[in-house]
């Protein structure tokens, strides 16, 4: 990908790369490349859907949480992430979208968003799963973008990631304890971990070959790891912790290599990536309209509370 | 102006107080159609861990700040007037509390 | 733990534990039914508080009773294996959640019926509640702060929030009178300084709603020739209760012998 803009001169660019290899941060009302604008929306705004989509897979078992406790615990976690949602719609406004224009996008189907999310939660493991693996990977991608090179990227990452501290000690608690249960749970917990497994692997996104995006991101620091690095990093961590907890890695492949200290792994289905990513995964359909009836059934509510404003001058005092 | 429902409503910032003394530091911003339901989103969004005892919420519209071309003339001024630091001064041997 | 009650109060504080506790619980669930779906992103995190703390009250409340039982069950073991017959929640609680409008008005109801109870509770006699009370009380006032202020912006925002907010207040109504309802348990108590006086909260309630109504552009619909629901809190509930147990009992139901 060029990332000559029209607009941009060679001397803007070069000046701007001076900044970034000096390791400074780029603030909204910096100078910065068109595309660099351009990029940091995209994955922003990408991210901030997965967030607020990311609700539902879990939502599917609030009303079903098995314990007072886990209730408190998966209800708690779900707001985090309408929180972190609404922190990085914020974050991506710097750069000049409203939340209107992006929600609108998401709805329009014209947003990308995690393919995480668009596979079904069936069992209550996939909670813990969920927190686990999902929550797992995540945090490895987002302690990475804590050091992102745009400001209010990364400030809303070092807040998430404190929040998200929780989520994946959680997950792994759950399934820790439900591993030392009965037959049925344990046999829960593998279900969940054999459909998890390798979606998640693919939320680190295409292998380097194939991203390209990743060489601009790594050159302005947006990103500081590529893809595959994340992936393998995220592997290394969790194969000892499933061990821990006795659950088997749907992965025969899976081998540890001691001149790498990594442990290698089998081949990602790709197709299957591309296709969830292109909206044919099991609960894409799904998962946009229910954030479409959200809105949608929203309307009259902020209607009302615009008018009302509007009615009692409500920018300008508490009421 | 009416945006049928479409709008988010206004951006607003927030800022907390850790503790009573302490400054009022940005924590974020959140949308809301009125200065009350500022407060109170600022209130679920940025304080669900215990971090505020107070809450500023500004239209961040009203917001002024500086450019970053302002930086030369604005900051730079200030970084050579080193008298303004207690380091600056010496002090006769053995005299204490100064 | 157990406390030195004699055998009617150590009964009936039971079953006015359950009655607070199930309030709460089946409250917290419907709101929890908002999480992910709210109308704008603020909201949706402001209902999964609210969740969290009646779901937070209710197991406080459950954790309880328990003790009071003095039969050994957790709060677990009467949230998840109680049949709806034994469930002491009212009406108003039960209903499904509705469009955003039903939601805050029947908020709006209980919060306003919430804070002052919690207010009155917090000098019970009954030390172990006195605690919760001071904890909830803070928590009801803030949600009915919350819920008013909705109150206001959806009654005087359009005409089109006006009249569903309008509907909901007319279909709520009926379902209000039963929070203030006492029986031979509530009179127990009361005499023994551990409940409240309800007619009080009643009167403090009317307080609240009536002009808070009027600020809103609202009504309240004629009591004329309307049955108010009543009995619920000795087993006549609706048939919304069983559906909503079904599924929050599934997984402890359906695995007793596991731990979660």
């Amino acid at each position: 990908m060029t990332v000559v803009n029209d607009s941009d001169t060679p001397e803007q660019l070069e000046a701007f790369q001076a900044r970034i290899d000096a390791g400074e941060t780029i603030e909204p009302k910096d100078w910065m490349p068109a595309q660099y604008r351009k990029q940091l929306v995209r994955m922003i705004s990408q991210h901030a859907h997965s967030e607020i989509v990311g609700m539902l897979p879990e939502g599917n078992w609030l009303t079903r949480a098995p314990s007072l406790r886990r209730k408190k615990i998966l209800l708690a976690k779900i707001q985090d992430e309408g929180g972190h949602g609404l922190y990085l719609y914020c974050a991506a406004e710097t750069l000049g979208v409203d939340r209107t224009e992006l929600i609108d996008q998401l709805h329009a189907g014209k947003a990308k968003y995690s393919q995480i999310f668009n596979y079904p939660s069936l069992n209550w493991a996939d909670i813990g799963v969920i927190g686990w693996l999902v929550d797992g990977a995540a945090i490895v991608n987002q302690t990475m973008l804590a050091k992102t090179s745009y400001g209010p990227y990364s400030r809303a990452m070092i807040r998430i990631c404190k929040e998200e501290n929780f989520h994946k000690k959680q997950g792994y608690e759950l399934l820790a304890q439900m591993m030392e249960g009965t037959k049925d749970q344990q046999a829960m917990v593998q279900d969940a971990v054999n459909r998890w497994w390798w979606p998640s692997l693919m939320m680190f996104g295409p292998s380097d070959k194939d991203s390209p995006n990743s060489k601009v991101l790594l050159k302005w620091k947006v990103k500081r790891k590529t893809n595959d690095e994340l992936r393998q990093r995220f592997i290394n961590m969790t194969v000892p912790q499933a061990n821990a907890i006795g659950v088997k890695l749907p992965d025969p492949d899976l081998q540890f290599d001691e001149k790498t200290k990594n442990w290698n792994f089998g081949e990602i289905n790709w197709d299957e990536f591309w296709a969830v990513v292109k909206g044919h995964g099991p609960c894409n359909v799904e998962r946009l309209e229910a954030r479409r009836a959200a809105h949608d059934e929203g309307r009259w509510v902020r209607e009302a509370a615009e008018a009302y404003a509007e009615k009692h001058s409500g920018i300008k005092k508490a009421a | 102006m009416s945006t049928n429902g479409s709008s988010q409503g206004p951006l607003w910032e927030v800022f907390t107080q850790e503790k009573s003394g302490a400054p009022h530091e940005h924590a974020g911003s959140v949308h809301a159609p009125d200065a009350e339901l500022a407060l109170q989103n600022a209130r679920d969004v940025y304080s669900r861990r215990n971090e505020a005892c107070s809450i500023w919420v500004v239209p961040s519209e009203f917001i002024t700040a500086t450019a970053p071309a302002d930086q030369d003339a604005f900051f730079d001024p200030s970084n050579d007037k080193i008298y303004r630091f207690p380091q600056h001064y010496s002090t006769p041997r053995g005299v204490k509390d100064l | 733990m157990s406390y030195d009650l004699d055998q009617q109060t150590q009964t009936a504080l039971f079953q006015y534990l359950l009655r607070l506790a199930d309030d709460r619980l089946i409250l917290g669930h419907r709101l929890s039914e908002w999480c992910g779906h709210g109308p704008i992103l603020e909201e949706d995190i402001a209902l999964s508080n609210f969740a969290l703390d009646f779901i937070g009250q209710a197991e406080a409340l459950l954790r309880l009773a328990g003790e009071v039982e003095d039969k050994g069950r957790s709060e677990d073991d009467l949230a998840y294996k109680r049949d709806w017959q034994d469930y002491h929640c009212c009406q108003l609680v039960e209903r499904p959640k509705g469009d955003f409008g039903f939601t805050m008005a029947r908020q709006f109801f209980f919060d306003a019926y919430d804070f002052p109870m919690w207010e009155a509770l917090t000098t019970s006699s009954f030390e172990p509640l006195a605690a919760i009370a001071s904890k909830s009380v803070k928590e009801a006032k803030y949600h009915l702060r919350h819920s008013g202020e909705w109150v206001l912006r959806l009654g005087d925002g359009t005409k089109e929030s006006h009249d569903r907010i309008q509907t909901s207040v007319d279909s709520l109504w009926r379902y209000t009178g039963e929070l203030f309802e006492t029986d031979a348990v509530h009179d127990h108590l009361f005499s023994q300084g551990i409940a409240i006086c309800l007619s009080g909260i009643e009167k403090e309630w009317k307080e609240i709603v009536l002009p808070h109504l009027t600020r809103a552009t609202l009504t309240p619909p004629s009591e004329e020739g309307m049955v108010m629901v009543s009995g619920t809190r000795y087993g006549a509930h609706s048939e919304h209760l069983g559906h909503l147990l079904t599924e929050m009992q599934v997984l402890p139901r359906a695995f007793p012998d596991a731990k979660w």
